[in-house]
């Protein structure tokens, strides 16, 4: 058994909170120029050179990407020989999401009753955080705070089987096109298809993980991403809504076996400001 | 479609006339900020007969809930809401002499009505950019609500700040022109 102790994994955190916001991943960066090539519309281009131009400010002068630094996300892949000691894991993630929102002048964006109450927890806690047990001693953090207009664009659908793969794209293509400039686009477009009503949810927002200049491993699944991708930039809604070819950078499909009965399909929409990033503990 | 004009508030029915959907204005002057729960208490006071925490005259509303401003900054990141939120709430501020909204993603049809019978506009920032955006505020000061924390009204002193035309006094809707101009292209 490999012992972690937890105390350690609260300034990890910190840092990875705080390094998402200010710092833009390059795939992302590489989209964007790969787009701007292509793209079609003056104002469009504009907009796309604003938003590469705020990566480099935002670098510079320390301060997050967008002013909606997001709910935080936290994933964790743990390794079955590592044992958490010195405390409570869950209690040293919150401590460390605590540290980086206070110290990196982040915005706190949780209400703590969802629907009566709704005051502010002046933390940004609680966060998210999703556990998969893998093989090894090692530990993989992964942060992702996630911005409130993008996700309120996303959606689960459970489909029939006889909407087949069709209805599958379709359902994708109208969500993005009726989100319309809502989730400001470009978007990264995550897709959970099977599994049940939860797990497709979840393979949408881990599908999103999947670095931008990586295709899908099978090859099928690749060119329905393409067609939908194809299909979305095709609509016209272009960068904010105000017309153009860039209306998304990229779909990522994840999938998983599901019921005879069922089709569960997911989109999670994600913005131009795809943040993550990731941490392994040897 | 791209023109760039300069816009200093408080606006006045006549500059907001000569405005297309697609231009990119610069805003230099007062810009109040404002999200659901401050719309929601303005509203009230509006109902209620009652004075608003500023001059509504003329006024622009930015669509912000900014992040906390690091040390030597007037303001943190910056960049606009999905205005979509606000859509229940506008109408009421427009008929009271609101003359612009600043955020993003397209409105409802009762607001755009509102905007054309009150010869008012409604812009877009870009989402995502909010350190660029911030780079054009001057001055921030907290005006009401500051038990709204990053919802509080501010008021912002801006100079150029840029957006663009999405909903002018004509009636015109970009999000609808501007998608039918590059669709299949
Ligand atoms: S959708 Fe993304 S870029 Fe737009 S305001 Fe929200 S977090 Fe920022």
């Amino acid at each position: 058994m490999k012992k972690i102790n937890v105390k350690e994994i609260t300034p990890v955190i910190r840092k990875l909170f705080i390094d998402a916001n200010y710092y833009i991943e390059q795939d992302l960066v590489d989209k964007m120029n790969e787009f701007l090539e292509i793209e079609k519309s003056e104002t469009a281009r504009g907009i796309i050179e604003l938003i590469l131009d705020n990566h480099a400010e935002a670098a510079s002068e320390k301060m997050p990407l967008c002013q909606d630094t997001g709910v935080a996300i936290v994933f964790l892949e743990v390794g079955q020989d590592v044992q958490f000691v010195g405390g409570n894991l869950n209690n040293a993630i919150n401590e460390g999401v605590r540290q980086a929102y206070k110290d990196g002048y982040l915005r706190k964006s949780m209400v703590d009753d969802p629907v009566i109450k709704r005051i502010n927890t002046k933390d940004n806690t609680p966060a998210i955080i999703y556990t998969d047990i893998v093989d090894g001693d090692k530990v993989k953090i992964t942060v992702a705070p996630k911005g409130g207009g993008a996700e309120n664009m996303s959606e689960v659908k459970m489909m029939k089987a006889a909407d087949g793969i069709e209805g599958v794209k379709n359902f994708v293509v109208d969500r993005i096109i009726q989100s319309g400039g809502n989730p400001c686009p470009p978007v990264v477009v995550g897709v959970g298809i099977g599994g049940s009503f939860e797990q497709c949810a979840l393979l949408a927002k881990k599908s999103l993980l999947r670095p931008l200049d990586k295709i899908n491993e099978d090859s099928v699944w690749a060119e329905v991403e393409e067609e939908i991708l194809t299909r979305i930039n095709d609509s016209g809604i272009g960068p904010m809504g105000l017309g153009g070819n860039t209306t998304a950078l990229a779909v990522n499909i994840l999938s998983k076996p599901c019921h005879i009965a069922s089709m569960p399909v997911a989109v999670n929409v994600q913005c131009h400001c795809h943040r993550h990033k990731s941490i392994v503990l040897e | 479609m791209s023109n760039e004009i300069h816009l200093t508030t408080p606006l006045k029915t006549e500059d907001l006339e000569k405005l297309n959907v697609g231009d990119k204005v610069l805003i230099s002057g007062k810009v109040y900020t404002a999200r659901d729960a401050a719309h929601k208490r303005l509203v009230e006071l509006v109902q209620a007969g009652k004075e608003l925490p500023f001059n509504i005259n003329g006024a622009v509303i930015y669509f912000v809930g900014p992040a906390p401003a690091p040390p030597g900054k007037p303001i943190g990141s910056a960049g606009p809401t999905t205005s979509y939120r606000m859509d229940p709430y506008s109408p009421t501020l427009l008929d009271v002499g609101l003359k612009a909204m600043i955020g993003k993603g397209q409105r409802g049809t009762a607001v755009i009505n509102s905007i054309i019978k009150n010869k008012a506009i409604y812009l877009v920032a870009i989402g995502g950019a909010a350190v660029v955006t911030a780079q054009s505020v001057t001055s921030c000061k907290i005006i009401a609500y500051e038990d709204l924390g990053a919802e509080a009204i501010r008021e912002l002193e801006v100079e150029n700040f840029p957006a663009f035309v999405a909903n002018d006094t004509k009636g015109q809707d970009i999000f609808k022109l501007g998608k039918e101009k590059y669709q299949n292209k």
